[in-house]
């Protein structure tokens, strides 16, 4: 078999996430393995937000609504056992196996529900109404001090997994591993199939696709909702992570820091928007030591890739034509 | 026997444009009908409303004798309607197989199938390929789209609406910017095709009207000002004034 | 009674507010088709650039002239130094680009002004309040920008509509190759167009700073709100814009007023209150949601 570019690369890459606990230990440093686990979440929601940017030419400018919505299906159900009003009086819900599906089920229906509003439009109006949807998410977790409101909401431990506590930090880095590795090859089985082809086929000429008999709407609705789920997971992840949710998970910032990912990582491949989670990460992590005023000098980072590099840093790297 | 497609006095209006004015047409299954017209007579518009792009303000459309005026356009298209684009429209980064293949894929019944790699499903290739013979691009089939000479797109434009196995096959402007020896070839691959095959041929190369069409319709400012056999729309005074006589094309 | 006609007063001086921020966006997109995120920025610009003039001079009356050109300059400069490269280029570069202008921006005015919000002083000739009806007081200084916005609507409207730059920039949308054979220097109409648009979203910010706080990210925030209201008039039409602000900032007032109130009086106890509130902050997004559904391409939508 003929090794491509986007083969090594890819090699490459997964290498490094599987050197990431070693490493941690030659440094003796345990920021390693949560920066690396927050690589591996935002990792997911890339390569989500890429299924709809990349691949279907969809810009979603809200696609942290569904992240958030991931995430606080996993801490209202956990403070609902802490405050011993389990919801529909099940204890289950700890369960990560019973929480996190719950979670995706969650976004994906919220992703449901703001699809098939937006899709409804297209360009701009598509942009602007995926942002407003979000907002009034946001609002609405802003709105509800039952759940903490403003503060958000702390969980006091983490779900269990398969019935085990999970409290030993590698072993959750290899469970969001391996929840990223399933989304990577869930996605790449999904973009070569017949379904992806149509959201592929649509991006590139939507007259066509309608003359032949595709209905588009419907195709791209399912794709909204498979990424909002995807996005819920990694949701559900990220407050397992810090054991904490608040509405910033759903803010209008954090939406555009997802597209920044994406396309600093280079849209339509399958590992751009992994290694654009983890240059956006590394970067924020490393200007934000430096000033508490990064923002500015991130801003005009994002101007410059927007204006110079539109295919991304991957794209730059990858042969063409390659998926 | 009901016609191939029928329609009953098509009206469309922007603001002041009557862009449709009342046209009546039929059809009949297994002949070549050709719509001619001077720029602005209202073929883009007529089209639209055939292929469900353009919401007609009155009149009806029938498909195969069933009233499809309000439908949309992929249901139109998979109850058998397949058109060409005047300007081409493939998926760009994509093969020429691969273009061919999302027509056979669509009629082929609903594409909720996730994990299968579609490209190496041979129910969709192999009539794909069959497609692309049929347009003489077999040769071409692996090549992407934007490295195909415009000649050569066109054919894949025809390819990808026979792939569909049309009843009713709609091409606008397939000659629309060939040089005399790429049009020589599609008139050639027309013929092949009109044999078993009911077709719509909107176009400005009057060779090929000729060289192709059973029946003529020509409109002008909307309306349609006559409808024969080519000979007697040649000799129509009133064409000739409209249209011919002009001198145009 | 008094108090629903307060309210609705309330709701026409947000949706004036909003219009100002709607025009300038709509017009920079249904010219240059340019989606400009950092128009939130333009608004935070002009009211900092106010509210440090009034700080140090003392007077809203230099306030005003400073917020209107910081902010008229500030879009001056973006449409030269940025805006300009991305005209003919996707939606996607020009979201990714204005969203690292709001960065900078937020990031900049937080390192220079800090973060806590700043309080501009309402002028003393319009402190007082205006009995507009018997028994019915209503701040002069919220009438008087209501004034303001209906007289910018106003100008708007005839400048193009009547005016020879109005039918350039009408013209200057699809038919960029007739403006240029006019002799008319399409890439300085544009500048001015920005900067007009700027100016607007400056002088928005500069009026609100008495009224609300002066803070980092007020930008955005209004920035989604004027992004709904857009969406509910049609993209590009200043009548849809004045329309859908019309529309949505009586919802957004009417709705934050009376929705507790009458949820209160159907449902009772903490239920009632947090439903309320909930309910409230997300009414403008539910009659969005409406409008799409009824109009996909909202309630004046601009042919082509």
């Amino acid at each position: 078999m003929k090794l491509t570019r986007t083969g090594v690369f890819t090699i490459v890459v997964a290498l490094a996430f599987l050197a990431v606990p070693y490493a941690a230990t030659l440094l003796g440093s345990n920021y390693v393995i949560t920066l690396a686990t927050r690589v591996a979440i935002y990792a997911i929601v890339a390569v989500s937000l890429d299924m709809l940017v990349g691949r279907s030419n969809l810009v979603s400018f809200g696609h942290a609504a569904y992240f958030g919505l991931g995430g606080y299906a996993v801490a209202i159900s956990a403070f609902h056992l802490a405050n011993d009003v389990p919801i529909f009086g099940w204890a289950g819900t700890n369960e990560a196996l019973i929480a996190w599906p719950l979670a995706m089920f969650v976004a994906g229906f919220g992703a449901l529900i703001i699809g098939a509003l937006s899709l409804r439009t297209a360009g701009v109006y598509f942009i602007m109404i995926t942002l407003a949807f979000a907002q009034m998410l946001f609002f609405l977790f802003v709105a509800l001090k039952y759940y903490g409101g403003d503060d958000g909401l702390s969980l006091s431990t983490r779900n269990l997994f398969a019935g085990n506590r999970i409290t030993d930090a590698r072993t959750f880095y290899w469970i969001c591993l391996a929840a990223l590795a399933i989304c990577l090859l869930l996605s790449w089985r999904i973009l070569n199939s017949r379904f992806g082809m149509v959201l592929r086929g649509a991006a590139a000429s939507e007259r066509r696709m309608a003359a032949l008999g595709f209905p588009v709407y419907r195709y791209r609705l399912a794709a909204f909702v498979i990424a909002g789920m995807m996005a819920g997971l990694a949701g559900a992840l990220w407050a397992n992570q810090n054991r904490f949710v608040s509405p910033d998970m759903l803010s209008w910032v954090r939406s555009g820091e997802f597209l920044v990912m994406v396309i600093m990582g280079g849209l339509s491949s399958l590992v751009g928007p992994v290694v654009g989670a983890a240059a956006f990460l590394l970067i924020e992590s490393y200007l934000s030591g430096w000033t508490e005023h990064w923002q500015m000098v991130f801003g005009p980072f994002v101007l410059l890739v927007a204006v110079f590099a539109p295919r991304g840093l991957w794209g730059a790297l990858r042969g063409k034509g390659d998926v | 026997m009901s016609a191939a497609l029928q329609l009953d006095g098509l009206c469309k209006s922007f603001g002041s444009l009557r862009a449709t004015d009342n046209v009546s047409l039929r059809v009949e299954a297994g002949e070549c009908h050709a719509i001619i017209g001077p720029n602005g007579a209202g073929k883009t518009t007529l089209i639209g409303q055939i292929t469900g792009e353009i919401r007609p303000d009155a009149g009806r459309i029938a498909l195969l004798g069933t009233d499809v005026t309000h439908w949309s356009v992929p249901r139109r298209a998979l109850s058998g309607l397949a058109r060409s684009f005047q300007i081409t429209q493939l998926a760009q980064g994509f093969s020429a197989l691969d273009n061919a293949a999302f027509a056979v894929q669509a009629r082929q019944g609903h594409s909720f199938r996730f994990l299968a790699d579609s490209r190496k499903d041979p129910s969709l290739r192999k009539p794909a390929l069959d497609a692309l013979t049929q347009v003489g691009l077999a040769d071409r089939a692996d090549r992407l789209v934007e490295t195909l000479s415009h000649g050569e797109r066109r054919q894949l434009e025809l390819a990808v609406a026979l792939a569909m196995q049309p009843r009713i096959l709609l091409l606008d402007e397939p000659m629309a910017g060939m040089g005399p020896e790429e049009g020589e070839r599609m008139v050639e691959i027309l013929r092949g095709i009109k044999r078993h095959m009911t077709i719509v041929l909107v176009e400005h190369d009057m060779d090929a009207v000729f060289a192709l069409a059973d029946r003529v319709s020509v409109l002008v400012a909307g309306a349609i000002l006559k409808t024969g056999s080519p000979a007697d729309v040649r000799s129509d005074e009133r064409v000739r004034d409209a249209y011919l006589g002009a001198g145009s094309h | 009674m008094q108090l629903v006609l307060e309210q609705l007063l309330n709701g026409l001086q947000l949706s004036l507010t909003l219009f100002l921020l709607a025009a300038g966006l709509t017009l920079v997109f249904g010219i240059m088709g340019v989606i400009n995120l950092a128009h939130g920025s333009l608004y935070m610009i002009g009211a900092y650039a106010g509210a440090w003039a009034a700080a140090k001079t003392g007077t809203f009356w230099l306030a005003l002239p400073a917020g209107l050109a910081a902010a008229a300059l500030v879009g001056a400069a973006m449409e030269l130094l940025v805006v300009r490269r991305l005209y003919a280029r996707e939606h996607l570069s020009q979201v990714l680009a204005t969203f690292g202008l709001i960065l900078f921006f937020n990031g900049f005015i937080a390192w220079s002004a800090g973060r806590s919000p700043l309080l501009m002083e309402t002028p003393p000739q319009l402190s007082g309040f205006v009995e507009i009806l018997p028994g019915l007081p209503y701040p002069a200084y919220r009438l008087a920008m209501m004034g303001v916005g209906v007289a910018v609507a106003l100008g708007l409207w005839y400048m193009i509509s009547r005016t020879r730059i109005g039918m350039l920039i009408r013209a200057g949308s699809d038919k960029r190759e007739m403006v240029e054979a006019l002799g008319v220097d399409i890439a300085k109409l544009f500048t001015l167009v920005f900067a007009l648009g700027a100016l607007l979203a400056g002088l928005a910010g500069v009026m609100v700073g008495p009224i609300r706080s002066v803070q980092v990210g007020m930008g955005e925030q209004v920035l989604i709100t004027t992004f709904v209201v857009i969406v509910v008039g049609g993209i590009g039409s200043i009548r849809g814009a004045f329309a859908g602000a019309l529309l949505i900032g009586m919802c957004d007032t009417l709705g934050r007023a009376f929705v507790p109130m009458l949820l209160k009086s159907w449902l009772s106890g903490p239920l009632a209150d947090g439903l309320g509130g909930a309910l409230s902050s997300v009414i403008i997004y539910l009659v969005m949601a409406l409008v799409l559904i009824v109009r996909p391409r909202g309630l004046f939508p601009v042919s082509g």
